[in-house]
């Protein structure tokens, strides 16, 4: 199953190699005159079209380009002459910091929520949460910034800074107080969506007869919620925790933008400006190799967390 | 079998219960402001009006903005572009991807591993993403942001509308019809499209809510309308470095995003209830309705 689901996700991601390199470097109006747009010389125009191998056939300039990444050479940045993996590498860490806490810190609420508010269904807690869940799950990340930045960080209280001022080569934890309105950003944009799968799925649990029947024998409450039917509920939460990763992998790009985080989302925003082509293409690939893996992730734990589906088809 | 009726039906049991009707008054409300705002606005979204980031005053009801212009006058004139590129991609995404999705249910074969793989590939770019890839080699033109959005709606719709279609196939009558030798595309047509209709409604409301994330998004980030034109996004990003002389530069801009996203996700909520067939209870939370709007979303 593993190996299976692992060899798709490696034909996905060439092929999303193929469509960011073609979208990329072979589009009308080729990249070279993308770049210096109206510093354009016939000479310079050809120089960097050299530099770039544009004058070579397209499946020899990919070819050279794939070879080059899978050698550790991901290129050279058109902006500053810095090659891309040195410009990026601490990035992904960065953004992987702010992606892995916002997951976990916003599964941990979402999946508690949930339970709560399934065990009193219908009482006004989980009304109330419902509804917040309903609204909240439509805002854009930066609408949340915004309201952060104006009650902890601008014109409320000044407890966080709205902006990260990052020494280079610290890590990101050092100082965690850059960290907190970033995170937190992430966590309220992404805990409605587990929240509403895990009280869905949490309640169709106590719905069953296997339930019914714990609480028949006379089982405590709690005993019945937490060991009955959370660990029947927890399988297709796990495919929304994944989901709200992947979800993340987009949202980052405009967090980090809002709180000048240096991450890979940064980046790329001032990557796109500069028409930086070999950033955005790895920067894009480093996204879309996450998206794979998370799914893959996905796939294969909410299958070992659910009984039912291990057993064989009849 | 069901027919347009029914789709109006789901939708009058969607607006009479109270998610449905406060949904629709959120966003009919923004759409209003945001289609006659241009017409009412005191100044032009361009004319210099006060100081940078002046306080409220009775000249600007909600003082200036980063280069001293009337802050209520961009906000009336900043949403109708938006609430325009934001429909234009959600209906181009969501019939290119029912199209898609119905040829590979009922293609099969060849035709379904072909598109499902093309789907998959489509899907391993966050949509903002793929918007920026687009934008970072063509430019910020509006068309393009537009295509793009649609773009990268149509494999969810289309993954959404197979699952769907796929379902209604199995169906004694559609089996029956297919006996009887009508044509595949006169099945298609007269049977299984409206069988689609509530799940595409519901795909409509949730696509039109991430094309406003993704569009508004991409303005706030500088890659939509470029100043000095007004737009929500854009707005935000300007006037941020004075939130604290001026909040109502970001605010208003923000408050209407919000406002949007929110009614027609709630309308969205009511008609996939009213859809189900557990409208006229919606004051009861139903499990099995919130795990099919997420079954959506994925």
């Amino acid at each position: 199953m593993l190996i299976y689901r692992s060899l798709i996700g490696l034909l996905t991601l060439l092929l999303v190699s193929i469509l960011v390199f073609a979208a990329t470097q072979t589009l009308p109006g080729n990249a070279a005159s993308a770049v210096l747009l109206n510093t354009a010389t016939p000479q310079r125009l050809h120089a960097l079209e050299v530099q770039l191998g544009l004058n070579k056939p397209a499946v020899e300039q990919y070819w050279t380009w794939l070879t080059g990444i899978l050698h550790g050479n991901f290129g050279k940045s058109l902006a500053n002459g810095t090659s891309v993996g040195t410009l990026v590498g601490g990035r992904i860490l960065n953004s992987l910091v702010l992606v892995v806490l916002a997951g976990a810190i916003g599964t941990l609420i979402g999946v508690g929520l949930g339970v709560l508010a399934a065990a009193r269904r219908d009482s006004v807690f989980d009304h109330v949460l419902s509804v917040t869940a309903l609204a909240v799950t439509a805002l854009p990340e930066f609408v949340v910034a915004v309201v952060l930045i104006i009650f902890f960080a601008a014109v409320v209280w000044h407890l966080f800074p709205a902006v990260s001022v990052f020494v280079p080569g610290t890590a990101p934890w050092s100082n965690p107080k850059e960290l907190v309105l970033p995170v937190a950003t992430l966590v309220i944009v992404v805990v409605p969506y587990v929240f509403r799968m895990m009280r869905a799925s949490m309640i169709d649990a106590l719905e069953s007869d296997y339930v019914q029947m714990a609480r028949l024998k006379g089982m405590p409450k709690w005993r019945v919620l937490l060991v009955h039917a959370l660990p029947n509920a927890i399988a297709p939460t796990i495919q929304v925790i994944g989901l709200s990763f992947l979800y993340l992998a987009g949202g980052v790009v405009v967090v980090e933008y809002m709180f000048n985080y240096p991450g890979l989302g940064q980046a790329l925003v001032s990557a796109v400006s500069d028409r930086d082509i070999p950033v955005i293409q790895f920067i894009v690939l480093v996204l879309a190799a996450f998206y794979i893996v998370v799914n893959i992730l996905t796939d294969v734990i909410s299958l070992a967390a659910s009984p039912r589906r291990r057993l064989p088809r009849s | 079998m069901a027919h347009r009726p029914e789709a109006l039906a789901v939708l009058g049991r969607a607006v009479r219960t109270p998610r449905g009707v406060t949904g629709l008054v959120i966003a009919g409300c923004v759409i209003l402001a945001a289609a006659i705002g241009p017409l009412v606005a005191p100044y032009s979204s361009t004319e210099f009006v006060t100081r940078p980031f002046a306080r409220a005053s009775s000249i600007a009801w909600l003082g200036g903005d980063v280069l001293g212009r009337d802050v209520l006058s961009r906000t009336l004139d900043g949403g109708w572009e938006l609430l325009l590129m934001a429909a234009v991609a959600t209906a181009l995404g969501v019939a290119a991807g029912a199209a898609l999705g119905v040829i590979a249910a009922y293609a099969g074969g060849m035709w379904d591993s072909v598109i499902m793989r093309v789907v998959d590939v489509f899907l391993a770019f966050p949509q903002l993403v793929f918007a920026l890839l687009l934008v970072s080699i063509l430019g910020p033109k509006i068309w393009l942001i537009v295509l793009a959005v649609a773009i990268s709606h149509a494999p969810q719709v289309a993954r959404v509308t197979r699952a769907a279609a796929l379902d209604i196939s199995e169906r004694d009558f559609v089996k029956a019809m297919q006996i009887l030798g009508i044509p595949g595309r006169r099945i298609i047509r007269r049977d299984v499209l409206p069988n689609l209709t509530s799940v595409l409604m519901v795909e409509i409301g949730l696509r039109l809510t991430y094309s406003m994330l993704v569009i508004a998004g991409l303005s706030f980030l500088g890659f939509g309308l470029q100043p000095p034109a007004a737009s929500w996004g854009l707005m935000i990003n300007e006037n941020r470095v004075g939130l604290i002389a001026n909040p109502w530069g970001v605010l208003m801009p923000a408050i209407l995003i919000a406002l949007f996203t929110i009614g027609v996700n709630t309308f969205t909520d009511a008609v996939a209830r009213a859809s189900l067939g557990v409208g006229r209870r919606s004051t009861e939370p139903d499990p099995l309705v919130d795990l099919a709007v997420e079954g959506a979303t994925t």
